[in-house]
């Protein structure tokens, strides 16, 4: 069995409940905290290595030494919970599973950064996840782990759980901020980064739930055993959420450096692919990072295994590596279009641009007419090339990093499964996808 | 429809969500107050209704107007009683998402982005809704129906019965009272 650290009582029944939360050990953590200046807490942090579980992988502490604290002005707590990256829904998992982990990890992080105001920010479709978040915050003010000086350490933290409305952007953490002040999820230009000027252009750190969560077995455990957790800089341990064709979907936590092989195999993860198919593609960190093809999942270019982690996923570049992202495991099994699944994508994209910049907002329209045009059996081999030109027009031009994020699986979806997309556009009739698509879009009889 | 007011328990709590953000901040509220009146007035934004939220808010309406049609959850045309949303991006599509649709489309005999004649279903196709490991999925509300098959959809269809509960997916009690 793989080490546990944030999922270790998930088979515990009512751990969503204050009392038996506390019982399983919760809020010692805080305990722990308020018997250390915030600086130490920050300190512990860095020593663990922790890395930004949203995506990016940013080291948590080195972003918490970075927050501005200028005399009289609020600092601000922001818990990332919009989770829309397609592929991804671990976050959904924790917080229904274990609204206290983050509220605890909350209110850590809060003391080690001085903030007074923490808001979680969290996907309007998730609104059941609303009244567990409340109702769990609601047994923490109770508890006296919230409010005004909290359990007579003279700190004082009050927590809102703040509903976003449906839109993939205001993941992205400026426009999280735009949303929580009522406004269009537009991103903004950085610098200024959060850290100096992010909500009410007071300094605010964002985090992903998972992230905070983490800084409670952190603090418990202490940074440097925490850090010889995983492998190498990918410290500790990641939520995975796999899908797709696999035996056995689900969000499993892996200590980070377990095996590709393993994970997709084992009976522990996800148990194979199902059907016994054989494997033909796998998007390893959420939509928005290269897909690779069965091999180069498993093993790297130079034949080592491929490993659940930062580094040994991105081994090869963008040419025949990816990026462990949002830890969103998604599995195809050898009868996946990879044109269709990656006109899911488009599509997904370019709904999702906020339209601030044109090469994105145009360009992921352009994308998806494409791949749409491809799979109606209309497509030529100047579209290949005009798919890949397109891409690489978007990439590195745009104000936030959606248009990367729109970019890259076109261009690893082409790098990778070009014949296909040959196949598609020279012989359509021969594809019986492609007589899938039109009955689905009832432009033939079915 | 009535009149577009909320009841004082209501008003309650959207003056209490108002407080949860610094002094003069409190448009931040904007969006939590969106959905109570969603979810309150009929399961759309009317233009009447977003004046009603412009008015408690103390905001110009057009600050209304530009938030409510940026996002995906706010529907500013009436919609069916029960919307469907089902998600169609990759990992529900390879779990056979695009036959849920098929499917619905043909007992509801509506396409996507239609609503049925007696108004009781609107069906929607959603992107990714953080529930790809239990895929096909669609949400009804704020329910979660996740691995889908046709026979499940079909059990499904047949429940729901012709009332307004479908688009409360928040009301004065999803909050605490702080
Ligand atoms: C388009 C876009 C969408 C994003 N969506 C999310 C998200 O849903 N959840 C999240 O935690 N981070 C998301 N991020 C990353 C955030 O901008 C930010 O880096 C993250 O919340 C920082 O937290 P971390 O360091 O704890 O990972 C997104 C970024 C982009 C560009
Ligand atoms: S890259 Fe796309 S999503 Fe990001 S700011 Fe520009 S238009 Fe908006
Ligand atoms: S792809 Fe359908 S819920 Fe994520």
């Amino acid at each position: 069995m793989g080490k546990k650290l944030l999922l270790q009582n998930d088979n515990v029944p009512g751990i969503d409940t204050y009392e038996v939360y506390r019982q399983h050990g919760g809020y010692t953590s805080v305990e722990k905290a308020f018997k250390m200046t915030s600086d130490e807490v920050v300190e512990e942090v860095k020593k663990s290595g922790l890395r930004g579980r949203g995506g990016a992988g940013f080291p948590t502490g080195m972003k918490w030494s970075f927050l501005a604290k200028p005399e009289g002005v609020p600092r601000y707590l922001v818990c990332n919970a919009d989770e829309s990256e397609p592929g991804t829904f671990k976050d959904r998992y924790l917080m229904q599973r274990h609204p206290h982990l983050l509220i605890e990890g909350m209110i850590a992080a809060s003391y080690a950064l001085g903030a007074n105001t923490a808001y979680i920010y969290i996907r309007g479709e998730y609104f059941y996840i609303v009244n567990i978040l409340e109702k769990a915050i609601e047994e923490a003010y109770t508890a006296g782990w919230l409010g005004d000086n909290i359990q007579g350490s003279g700190y004082s933290l009050n927590m809102y759980v703040h509903p976003g409305a449906g839109a993939y952007i205001c993941g992205e953490e400026t426009a999280l901020l735009e949303s929580l002040e009522g406004k269009r999820g537009n991103p903004r230009i950085k610098p200024p980064f959060p850290a100096v000027k992010g909500l009410y252009a007071c300094p605010t750190v964002v985090n992903n739930v998972e992230t905070i969560a983490a800084v409670v077995p952190i603090l418990n455990m202490g940074g440097d055993e925490y850090a010889k957790i995983g492998i190498g800089k990918s410290t500790g341990t990641k939520l995975i959420s796999a899908s797709g064709h696999i035996k056995k979907p689900g969000v499993y936590e892996i200590e980070l450096g377990l095996p590709v092989e393993e994970f997709i195999y084992s009976e522990e993860y996800c148990g194979g692919i199902l059907n016994d198919k054989k494997l033909k593609a796998v998007v390893p960190g959420g939509s928005s990072v290269p897909i690779l093809p069965a091999e180069l999942s498993l093993k790297t270019p130079t034949g080592e295994p491929r490993l659940m982690s930062y580094e040994s996923l991105s081994e090869g570049g963008f040419v025949s590596g990816s990026m462990l992202g949002s830890g969103g495991f998604i599995v195809m099994d050898e009868t996946t279009s990879i044109v269709r699944n990656l006109h899911t994508f488009n599509r997904f994209y370019h709904h999702e641009s906020c339209g601030q910049c044109s090469p994105c907002r145009e360009g992921t329209g352009w994308m998806e007419k494409i791949t749409h045009k491809i799979l109606d059996g209309h497509g030529t081999l100047a579209d290949i090339d005009l798919l890949w030109d397109i891409q690489r027009k978007i990439e590195g031009n745009t104000i936030c990093p959606l248009g990367d994020a729109a970019a890259w699986p076109v261009a690893a979806a082409i790098r990778h499964f070009r014949e296909e997309f040959e196949e598609y556009v020279s012989n359509p009739s021969s594809i019986v996808d492609v007589k899938h698509y039109y009955n689905i879009h009832n432009l033939v009889e079915a | 429809m009535s009149e577009v007011k909320f009841n004082d328990e209501t008003l309650a709590v959207v003056h209490n969500l108002m407080r949860r953000y610094p002094e003069g901040r409190h448009k931040s509220a904007l969006l939590p107050i969106l959905h109570l009146a969603q979810a309150e007035f009929g399961g759309w934004l009317s233009p009447a209704t977003m004046d009603y939220v412009a008015s408690i808010l103390n905001i110009k309406p057009v600050e209304v107007y530009e938030v409510a049609s940026f996002y995906s959850m706010y529907n500013l045309n009436p919609v069916g009683k029960c919307m469907l949303e089902v998600c169609r991006t990759s990992s529900c599509w390879l779990r056979g998402a695009d036959d849920v649709i098929r499917h619905i489309e043909k007992r509801l005999e509506i396409k996507v982005g239609e609503t049925t004649a007696d108004g009781m279903f609107s069906l929607k196709a959603v992107e990714c809704l953080g529930s790809c490991g239990t895929a096909p999925m669609m949400q009804v509300g704020k329910d979660y129906h996740e691995n889908l098959t046709l026979e499940k959809v079909d059990e499904l269809l047949t429940q729901f019965t012709n009332e307004d509960k479908h688009s409360r997916y928040c009301d004065a009690n999803t909050y605490r009272k702080n």
